[in-house]
């Protein structure tokens, strides 16, 4: 339990400017409760200011601190309500950055509510002036206050269940070109994809109501597709319908209409905001519909490693919030993407206990406490002839994404469909069978091909497609460091 | 038509030899081994029949290989037959792989039945063309 530092009271409440560290937010001794929600940031102190000061003073500011004393604190259990920030240590590499450990009592926070959540853990410190720049690294959320959410309305296995398709990745693709096509062509495009082979087609981030495509003309063509589709394969389709919009009213309007259409998902951005989203998975839990999310804008604040978030935060806050599907990266593709990084996200959003590694970012040690597993999606630049590295890298229970990799195929969208959909089934066979898939990966491909002729022309299109490019968000421990 | 649902039926039909390698992979990851049959290929048919019931116990796949032969037997050529894994680890509790080894050589497909509603709604129905038969008298012929 916590042994605060004992303050004085009256120096403590005496009127005037204090340092953070002296107003009880530093307790090097504090023991965080089990109860608690435990934020690591990333702190980098403007010139001449003590780190543990910079610490201490976003966790006041982050909770119940402002600029001066208040003896309005007295009449609270303000010992409480006080963030504290228990550790703080230097950055491995790097030159004036910190970690600090802030802890917070749980009776800080709403149950149930992001907003309330990141209101106090996002809210005004990262304009604080004291620090340079600030990150929020890895947050710990505990059970008791996890199980105030709903989480994913559907889960990995329901929505398998659903699908009926078990034991490899479900494939996808983007509706290409993401805008301007009428709604008669682009629902040719999904039928095309669909019947070639793929799971899922999907609406883009930006594609909503517009002048050359309304939503609802949109949403009629593509359910012809996809009921289409479904009858010429026997197989269950569906298609991401983007009901993004500038209202909650219009997006509800638009869920109900994809489910009268009868889709199995349906699909938000998010830019909508943390409050809609929860709604959106509260519908979709009802309607017994698959909610998909694209990360649209997060790469504004989680890329660059100094200021912003990590998107590891973001998998934690998008399972609590409720989603089905996330973007989470391909490791291979056009997109930033450390493999370690990764595997973290993928971690978060499909492990019922996730251990502490820091290896792979994960900082905390994280119980789910059984809510329901998110359905990682790998997009962006991914084309057949990666297929063993996607599987080595991502596992099973993803959404592979080929836009570009299905409907740029030489021979037609159908054949990219197939080609993507036979390059996946023949690795998963030689995974199954014991051989080393990911050496042998390309031969495994070139021997499908020889009867496979859409995989022939795949892999030719695409033979030495690769994005190599440095990751900026990478891990500050080497694969050797211990949990300290 | 070729009916694609399953984990493997964009390849080529297995081999018996390719059949017990995935089985064993199965039974390897302690999943319980299930044959189950239908002459019903919609693709909202849940409930195949099952063919006994789920293989706990079984070690080698040579066991769930003695099963097939025995249900083909019987349903090879007029029924589906698929192979179906169970996990039943928390948090799972679901089929882990489930793919078809055998079809009836003739598939003839689904009609699609549009019902025109108000506005341009429309609510499709996936009708397979042999369902029009009774049950156990389909592919027969």
């Amino acid at each position: 339990m916590n042994d605060a530092t004992p303050i004085n009271a009256k120096e403590r409440y005496s009127a005037g400017v204090m340092e953070y560290k002296k107003m009880g937010y530093w307790e090097p001794d504090y023991q965080p409760k089990p109860t608690d929600v435990i934020a690591l940031f990333r702190v980098t102190p403007q010139e001449g200011v003590d780190p543990e000061e910079a610490s201490a003073a976003i966790a006041g500011e982050s909770s119940t601190a402002t600029w001066t004393v208040v003896w309005t604190d007295r009449l609270t259990a303000c010992d409480k309500y006080r963030a504290k920030c228990y550790r703080v240590d230097p950055v491995p590499n790097a030159e004036n950055q910190y970690f600090a450990w802030i802890a917070y009592d749980i009776d800080l926070f709403e149950g149930g509510s992001i907003a309330n959540l990141t209101a106090s853990i996002i809210g005004n410190v990262f304009g604080f002036k004291a620090v340079k720049a600030l990150r929020l690294e890895d947050m710990h959320i505990p059970v008791a206050y996890l199980k105030t959410f709903q989480g994913p309305a559907t889960g990995i296995v329901v929505e398998r269940e659903r699908m009926d398709k078990f034991g490899r990745p479900l494939l996808g693709a983007t509706t290409k070109p993401k805008l301007g096509l009428s709604g008669r062509n682009y629902g040719r495009v999904v039928y095309e994809g669909l019947k070639g082979g793929l799971d899922f087609m999907k609406d883009d981030e930006n594609i909503n109501s517009q002048p050359f495509m309304h939503a609802r003309d949109r949403f009629l063509y593509v359910m012809e597709a996809v009921n289409k589709a479904q009858a010429a394969t026997g197989e269950v389709k569906g298609h991401y319908l983007n009901v993004t919009a500038g209202t909650m009213e219009e997006m509800y309007a638009r869920a109900e209409f994809a489910k009268e259409l009868g889709s199995i998902i349906i699909m938000i951005d998010l830019v909508i905001g943390y409050t809609a989203i929860q709604s959106m998975a509260i519908w979709a839990r009802k309607n017994d519909m698959i909610l998909h999310l694209h990360r649209a804008g997060n790469s504004t604040y989680s890329r660059q490693k100094n200021h912003g978030m990590n998107f590891r935060v973001i998998c934690k806050w998008m399972r609590m919030a409720g989603v089905d599907h996330l973007h989470a990266g391909t490791v291979v593709g056009k997109l930033e993407g450390d493999p370690l990084m990764i595997k973290g996200f993928y971690d978060t959003l499909r492990e019922d206990h996730v251990p502490q590694s820091l290896e792979t970012g994960i900082f905390f040690e994280q119980d789910w406490a059984s809510l329901n597993k998110v359905m990682p999606v790998a997009s962006g630049g991914i084309h057949a002839g990666q297929m063993h590295q996607l599987i080595h890298y991502l596992g099973e229970d993803c959404v592979l994404q080929f836009g570009g990799g299905t409907i740029g195929h030489p021979q037609g969208i159908q054949a990219g469909a197939t080609a993507n959909r036979v390059a996946l089934e023949c690795m998963i066979q030689a995974r199954n069978e014991g051989r080393d898939y990911l050496n042998e990966g390309p031969e495994i491909l070139q021997a499908a091909a020889r009867w496979c002729g859409p995989l022939r022309a795949a892999l030719e299109t695409w033979k030495d497609i690769s994005f190599n490019y440095e990751s900026t968000d990478t891990a500050d421990f080497v694969p050797t460091a211990t949990a300290a | 038509m070729r009916v694609t649902q399953g984990t493997f039926s964009f390849l080529p039909d297995f081999t018996d030899e390719q059949i017990t390698a995935q089985a064993q992979y199965c039974l390897d990851n302690k999943w319980a081994v299930n044959l189950e049959y239908t002459d019903d290929p919609h693709p909202r048919n849940t409930y195949w029949e099952m063919w006994g019931i789920p293989m706990f116990d079984i070690p080698d796949a040579a066991g769930v290989m003695m099963e097939l032969a025995a249900c083909r037997k019987i349903h090879a050529g007029s029924k589906y037959i698929r192979l179906t894994a169970f996990d039943a680890t928390h948090g799972w509790e679901s089929i882990r792989l489930s793919f078809i080894t055998d079809r009836p050589i003739n598939e003839p497909g689904f009609m699609i039945e549009r019902q025109e509603r108000g506005g341009r709604n429309m609510a499709y129905t996936t009708r397979a063309y042999i369902a029009d038969k009774p049950e156990g008298e389909r592919y027969t012929g």
